[in-house]
């Protein structure tokens, strides 16, 4: 397992998979086969797979050191990017098919419904992690501020569950399913930060006294 | 030798049931083979003729109503594949899956309450009550979105006039069926509303002549996907105002609870009226897309049927009484 996934071809079959979805879609649409509201079929199906991308997304870095699979972060840019991918066709169809590209109407719209501001801010914030996301942006952001850069991803997948949760009628199993998934996720990560904290502070202890003892 | 005459072949031989509604995956059979992959959407107008008289058609000489709109109908596809029918699952291609073996016969529906003549009506009786008109409705649901369905019934007056309220009757209560045996999935915790689903009109609304109890559809009875036997259509009302599969009529002298107030009251009142100036708190309500459009169109006050019943709200605040 660990040699497969440090295998320089395993993302090429991990990327095909990532775009069965649009296959799916575009299956269905060349078969007449999305349904009677085709539009809301897309987009729901593109909105689903932007949250299920982003918590694949979130879960790489909890299950490499759960699992002690390391190799595991080379996949994450490639989640993450196609989690970008689906929510900009999920935009679309919220640009085009709903507003008809009226971009006035859309401001208001994004100004004044709070589940279609929470939406769109998960999805503004998503854009300069998509576009930091090279070797070479790394590199010149310094890896430390890349970092935190790159922890809007937690803020991004929260307003992406809101947006969800608000959206819905009465059914609010499936988003609160989401949210219970992405809460997880989040909570091993404060877990391991207050873990590796005291951590430290422990060895630093440890450092202060040996050196006032020498 | 006895030789037995065959019963001569009425329409309901030429296509069963079974065979129609599967038609979809039949279709998408035939689109797996590649046979015609990019004909798909042609080969069923082919086969189900939007708007069209179908097979198996039960009711004839259907009166022709001045209600109906021009507009052109959505295929009978379309209408039984999208529906909002909680009792039968959440997703709008759940009802057409879970509810084909609901059983609809036999089915009595109870009148009560202010009236005169209490009474249990039997969908035979109901069906003779009066001349059965097709009218060709818009239908607007409060998510969005619009269909024209071509219904078969009467106006609920005649129902109405028939049971003889009393003048303590201020409202009409009614409510669906609620079998959890045939309705598994009709569960609070499911669906996130409470059963039985209950609707109401004010009496003046429920005695308009627009307001249909609803029989069938597309010169048939209606699929169970679509409140059979026997609904309620409001077409001037947000969809979830037609109640579907009723059981009990009831004349009340106060205004009746209704399902999704009950639900979130701040959302969804009891009056519904549609209203392209009355958003709904969450998403805007002057816009809807019709089914088998991509782009949207904009919704017309009182779902286009302003002349007709504006007057029933006459210095009323529809902003207050959404």
């Amino acid at each position: 397992m660990p040699s497969l996934l440090a295998n320089k071809w395993t993302k090429v079959p991990i990327f095909l998979f990532c775009l069965v979805p649009l296959g799916v879609l575009v299956w269905r649409a060349l078969t007449a086969n999305l349904g009677a509201n085709p539009v809301e079929f897309i987009q729901h199906a593109t909105g689903d797979w932007t949250l299920r991308f982003l918590v694949s997304t979130l879960s790489i870095t909890p299950l490499r050191k759960l699992l002690k699979l390391p190799d595991l972060i080379r996949f994450r840019r490639m989640l993450g990017l196609f989690g970008f991918f689906y929510a900009c066709l999920h935009f679309l169809t919220y640009l085009g098919p709903d507003q008809s590209f009226d971009l006035a109407a859309i401001w208001r719209d994004i100004a004044k419904r709070p589940f279609i501001t929470v939406g769109f801010t998960a999805f503004v914030l998503l854009i300069p992690l998509a576009i930091t996301s090279t070797a070479g942006w790394i590199r010149r952001l310094g890896g430390r501020r890349w970092q935190i850069l790159h922890r809007a991803i937690y803020i991004s997948v929260i307003c992406g569950v809101i947006h969800y949760y608000w959206l819905v009628k009465s059914a609010v199993l499936r988003p609160l399913t989401y949210a219970a998934i992405v809460a997880v996720l989040l909570l091993w990560r404060l877990g391991d930060w207050l873990i590796r904290r005291s951590r430290t502070i422990r060895t630093a202890a440890k450092t202060q006294r040996a050196s006032a003892s020498g | 030798m006895l030789i037995q005459r065959k019963p001569s072949l009425t329409y309901a031989d030429v296509t069963p049931k079974e065979l129609y509604f599967n038609r979809r995956k039949f279709l998408k059979a035939m689109g797996m083979a590649g046979a015609a992959a990019f004909a798909g959407k042609n080969l069923l107008d082919i086969v189900s003729p939007p708007g069209g008289v179908h097979a198996g058609a039960k009711f004839t000489n259907l009166v022709k109503s001045p209600f109906s709109t021009t507009e052109k109908a959505n295929s009978f596809e379309d209408v039984t594949h999208y529906n909002n029918f909680y009792e039968f699952g959440i997703d709008k291609d759940a009802p057409a899956k879970n509810a084909q073996k609901f059983r609809t016969s036999p089915w009595t529906v109870s009148v009560e309450g202010e009236v005169k003549t209490k009474r249990k009506f039997t969908m035979d009786e109901i069906q003779k009550l009066a001349p059965l008109e097709e009218r060709i409705y818009r239908h607007r649901c409060v998510e969005g979105w619009s269909i024209v369905v071509p219904w078969i019934g009467f106006s609920f007056n005649v129902l109405a006039k028939l049971v003889e309220p009393t003048p303590k009757a201020q409202f009409v209560a009614f409510e669906s069926d609620w079998d959890l045996g045939q309705m598994p999935k009709a569960r609070p915790e499911l669906a996130g509303i409470e059963f039985p689903y209950v609707e109401g009109l004010r009496m003046d609304e429920a005695m308009h002549p627009l307001t249909l109890l609803t029989v069938g559809m597309y010169g048939d009875s209606l699929p169970n996907q679509d409140g059979a036997p026997v609904r309620m259509v409001i077409p001037w009302k947000y969809g979830f105002k037609s109640i579907k599969s009723i059981v009990k009529i009831k004349f009340v002298a106060k205004e009746p609870p209704i399902t999704w107030n009950l639900a979130n009251s701040h959302e969804y009142g009891f009056y519904s009226n549609v209203n392209p100036n009355v958003d709904h708190p969450r998403w805007s309500q002057a816009k809807e897309r019709r089914l088998g459009e991509i782009f949207r169109r904009n919704t017309l006050m009182f779902n286009g049927y302003q002349d007709q019943v504006a007057n029933l709200y006459t210095g009323m605040d529809l902003k207050k009484y959404y």
